[in-house]
């Protein structure tokens, strides 16, 4: 399986097909194509490819069933002082607002459950779509 | 991406993490480990010198592995983090559930 990255003048598309092992070059396929300047180096090497891959993970793992033959969509905005990422599956999607804190001592070592709390930690803005199988991630400049 | 596993002189296993440790390489790295464990190896640590980034899965695979070595009367130790991963650990509190050195050297020392 490849990957096709679209690069369009303020935009960039990639669909990932379900399978979790796809992340890692997902991720790099669309961090390495950011224009530079935007955001700094740093900030692309750690807060965007770490939210990228946790929103992808997710929408592979709880949206998508880890099935192959269906895709996870990753389209990127561009702008002038923002990167904004939005990752859809076509799953059933999901309640953001019912996750346990990970960091309450009960949670604590529970092997799962710190996806969006991470997300939440490392980029500027977290939106999700009404159905809840989409989550825009906005990483503003400076 | 890779996982390199070394035993040092007396003993413990320095895993060295190259790149990422994420969703989908995660289960690569707690077989190794267990493994190991099977083995009889009882002391880990696990080296982010050379990591780049670790999603909350490898966070939760730590989590899992620290787990059943203790259940064996092992330890695992982490080492290496940059500032970014650092803070990573604080801000899950999971800096409370393990013992991180600076260096792999450090870790190995304080065995």
């Amino acid at each position: 399986m490849s990957l096709q990255l679209q690069v369009t003048p303020g935009s960039m598309r990639l669909d990932v097909p379900s399978d979790l092992r796809m992340v890692g070059d997902a991720v790099e396929l669309v961090a390495s194509h950011l224009p530079p300047g935007t955001l700094s180096p740093r900030r692309i090497s750690f807060n965007l490819r770490t939210a990228l891959a946790e929103a992808l993970g997710n929408a592979i793992r709880y949206g998508t069933g880890e099935d192959p033959r269906r895709k996870v969509r990753v389209r990127v905005e561009l702008g002038r002082d923002f990167v904004r990422i939005h990752v859809v599956d076509d799953g059933n999607g999901f309640d953001p607002s019912h996750t346990p804190d990970p960091t309450h001592p009960d949670n604590l070592e529970r092997e799962f459950g710190r996806g969006l709390f991470v997300i939440r930690h490392l980029v500027d803005d977290v939106a999700f779509n009404e159905k809840g199988n989409g989550i825009c991630l906005t990483l503003r400049a400076g | 991406m890779r996982f390199t596993l070394k035993k040092d002189k007396s003993g413990v296993v320095v895993v060295g993490v190259e790149g990422q440790l994420i969703v989908g390489n995660r289960q690569e790295l707690k077989q190794k480990v267990l493994d190991a464990l099977e083995e009889g190896s009882r002391k880990f640590v696990i080296d982010f010198s050379k990591t780049g980034y670790i999603d909350s899965s490898g966070l939760g695979v730590l989590v899992s592995l620290s787990k059943k070595i203790r259940e064996q009367g092992g330890e695992l130790r982490l080492a290496g983090l940059n500032a970014d991963l650092q803070t990573l650990f604080e801000l899950t509190k999971l800096d409370t559930l393990f013992a991180i050195t600076r260096t792999a050297e450090e870790a190995l020392a304080a065995f």
